[in-house]
């Protein structure tokens, strides 16, 4: 699993700088380079490419024609059409209160929810790379089981859990409203954690299985404690891994949305815009799709912004 | 990362001060450390299992027990009887669900893992123009949150009438970027250059090369791709629910939110959904179990290199 994840985190600036550079020496300047196996890499690449273009960058081409349409009436009752309006949805995204709300829901989600969750899985991979613990396989896979729980289920799992009336730990429940107004966004944070914890813990544990134990025997001989170990050997070397399911982890809280939707069935506390999607979604079932699109598209572009913003920003720290 | 810097000028010093004679640390750790460690595990444990613990007890009660004996341990044993009311009601639509998971997830992630792994494989494998442009451009979509293009594939795919329908769920999921970008990285890593060269000496064309030769140094590297792709799919809420009407089309997660969200007109519902729950992660444990050896294997092939 994290065979790939550790070469992959540097890829996307530096591959892509890297690459030319290796491939350049094989075109004499000028002459047209000729491509051998043509028909095998169309058949090769061709499913793939059909599918990604017909699956991803038309809906993404769409949905931006969507968002720049307005519908206008004749009269009440009179026929819709749709007609070009420039900017205008974005205006009304931009004048949207309840969306920027949102907006600002899910940072706060997720700037206490990931560093937690985190955390917590490079904690675990740490400890099941250390000799400090026994039974490693058991825990591995012990805390790797929630992540076979669909976000769905885990939240209605969790639903029940919080329940003051069905729980099982009612002696709290009944005294802590987690489905209350003030709580219910630590209560999903709480499921959101829960479930990823373990895949966070085994990508990570695995970049560090892939770190040569010469490294370790090294600053062992030299005197140097687990921790120290962990700290000044382990940790900055796993770092791409690190950054890798932090990136991940800024996307999915961005897309909340299964686990509020299932939660709005156990309170009233979410709303029908409690998450950025859940406002596309219900924008959508009024329906007012051109809105709808406008949100996903400025969602979307938030998303990417703050994960490539990440990306380079962790980088550059790492060139330092 | 500011932690690199500090630490590597130090370690040359620390290895003259053990070359001075300085005897390596007993291996044992302080038994301070190793009990604290194992109390930190032992308590996540709990945290982690817990609440399926519960899951299965609950749904092993009858009705008039689920609120009346305690949650956490079992009362009259009844969760086969619960299994069978379940799978009896309304025709037997949650056998309908699981079926259908299974076919968006199974049949979805393999063809997926296969197609990406052949894309993965010509990217690394091949040199020809504009494949830069398309590994970016493939990149670029592990950026674009799935759930983001829910809404434009609706309205695409209702402009041709194919929402309600399996493949307005099966079609899209088929595609995974992030596929092809482990593919590429790991089939240039493992795949030798020479191991291509002499099949095409052989005589065996390309296509043959990839799925007789190249496939099996790829195999972790796949599995891994399928694994998450089938976790990702059978996941997938957005997509179901934005596309879907007919409750004959639902995953198992469709159903069940639609259950959970219908249970106050309907209490029975609250008995299914719950066993419904245990039933729906059965399958995802056993996939994981069962290729656990694949992907353990991946890792050390990985520490290997």
């Amino acid at each position: 699993m994290s065979a790939p994840a550790v070469p992959l985190t540097d890829a996307p600036g530096s591959a892509a700088r890297k690459r030319p550079r290796v491939a350049k020496p094989e075109k004499p300047a000028g002459a047209k380079p000729r491509v051998q196996h043509k028909g095998a890499i169309l058949a090769f690449v061709l499913p793939f490419g059909t599918l990604f273009a017909l699956f991803y960058l038309v809906p993404i081409g769409y949905a931006i024609y969507q968002s720049l349409l307005v519908i206008e009436r004749e009269g009440t009752f009179g026929q819709a059409t749709q007609v070009f309006g420039g900017l205008t949805q974005y205006i009304l995204v931009f004048q949207n209160g309840p969306f920027w709300t949102s907006i600002g829901r899910v940072l706060a989600f997720g700037a206490v929810q990931v560093p937690i969750m985190l955390g917590l899985a490079l904690l675990f991979a740490l400890l099941l790379d250390s000799p400090l613990v026994r039974g490693k396989k058991f825990f591995r896979l012990a805390f790797f089981v929630p992540y076979a729980v669909p976000g769905v289920i885990a939240a209605i799992m969790w639903g029940y859990l919080y329940s003051p009336n069905l729980s099982p730990f009612r002696a709290v429940t009944e005294n802590i409203n987690f489905l209350s107004a003030d709580l219910v966004l630590w209560a999903i944070a709480n499921v959101v954690t829960w479930v990823f914890v373990g895949y966070n813990m085994l990508i990570i544990y695995s970049a560090l299985l892939a770190i040569p134990t010469e490294l370790y025997e090294a600053a062992r001989i030299d005197g140097a404690g687990q921790l120290r170990i962990a700290w000044s050997v382990k940790i900055p070397l796993i770092m791409p891994a690190i950054i890798l399911t932090a990136i991940f982890s800024i996307i999915g809280t961005l897309q909340l949305l299964a686990e509020p939707q299932v939660f709005r069935s156990f309170s009233s506390a979410v709303t029908s815009t409690f998450t950025p999607n859940l406002t596309v979604y219900s924008t959508s079932s009024i329906p007012n799709f051109n809105l709808a699109a406008a949100f996903s598209v400025v969602l979307a572009l938030a998303t990417f912004i703050l994960s490539f913003t990440f990306l380079k920003f962790t980088q550059r720290k790492e060139a330092k | 990362m500011s932690t690199l810097t500090p630490t590597t000028p130090a370690k040359p010093a620390r290895g003259i001060r053990s070359i001075e004679g300085k005897a390596p640390r007993a291996q044992r750790e302080s038994p301070f450390a190793r009990v604290s460690a194992m109390i930190v595990m032992a308590v996540f444990t709990l945290y982690f299992l817990v609440p399926i613990w519960w899951l299965l007890v609950a749904a092993s009660k009858n009705r008039s027990q689920f609120n009346s004996t305690n949650p956490l341990w079992f009362a009259d044993f009844s969760l086969f009887e619960n299994i069978g009311n379940l799978v009896a009601y309304r025709d037997g639509v949650y056998l309908k669900w699981m079926l259908n998971s299974a076919l968006y997830a199974g049949v979805g992630a393999l063809v997926g893992t296969i197609i990406a792994g052949m894309c993965g494989y010509a990217l690394a494998k091949y040199n020809f123009p504009g494949r830069e442009l398309i590994f970016n451009v493939v990149l670029g979509g592990v950026l674009v949150p799935a759930t983001a293009l829910a809404l434009p594939l609706f309205l695409i795919f209702s402009q041709i009438s194919l929402t309600n329908t399996f493949w307005s769920v099966f079609l899209p999921s088929l595609v995974s970027p992030f596929g092809v970008y482990l593919a590429r990285i790991y089939a240039s890593a493992s795949v030798p250059d020479e191991l291509i060269e002499a099949a095409r000496l052989d005589g065996a064309g390309e296509l043959r090369t990839f799925f007789t030769v190249s496939v099996r140094m790829m195999v972790p590297a796949l599995v891994t791709v399928f694994l998450f792709q089938f976790v990702a799919i059978w996941n997938n809420f957005f997509l179901p629910l934005i596309m879907l009407r007919d409750e004959t089309l639902f995953p198992v997660t469709l159903g069940l939110y639609a259950w959970n969200s219908q249970v106050n007109q309907i209490p029975v519902l609250r008995d299914y959904v719950l066993i419904g729950a245990l039933l729906s992660i059965i399958p995802l444990i056993i996939i994981f179990l069962l290729l656990q050896r694949f992907w353990r294997n991946g890792l050390s092939a990985g520490s290997v290199k």
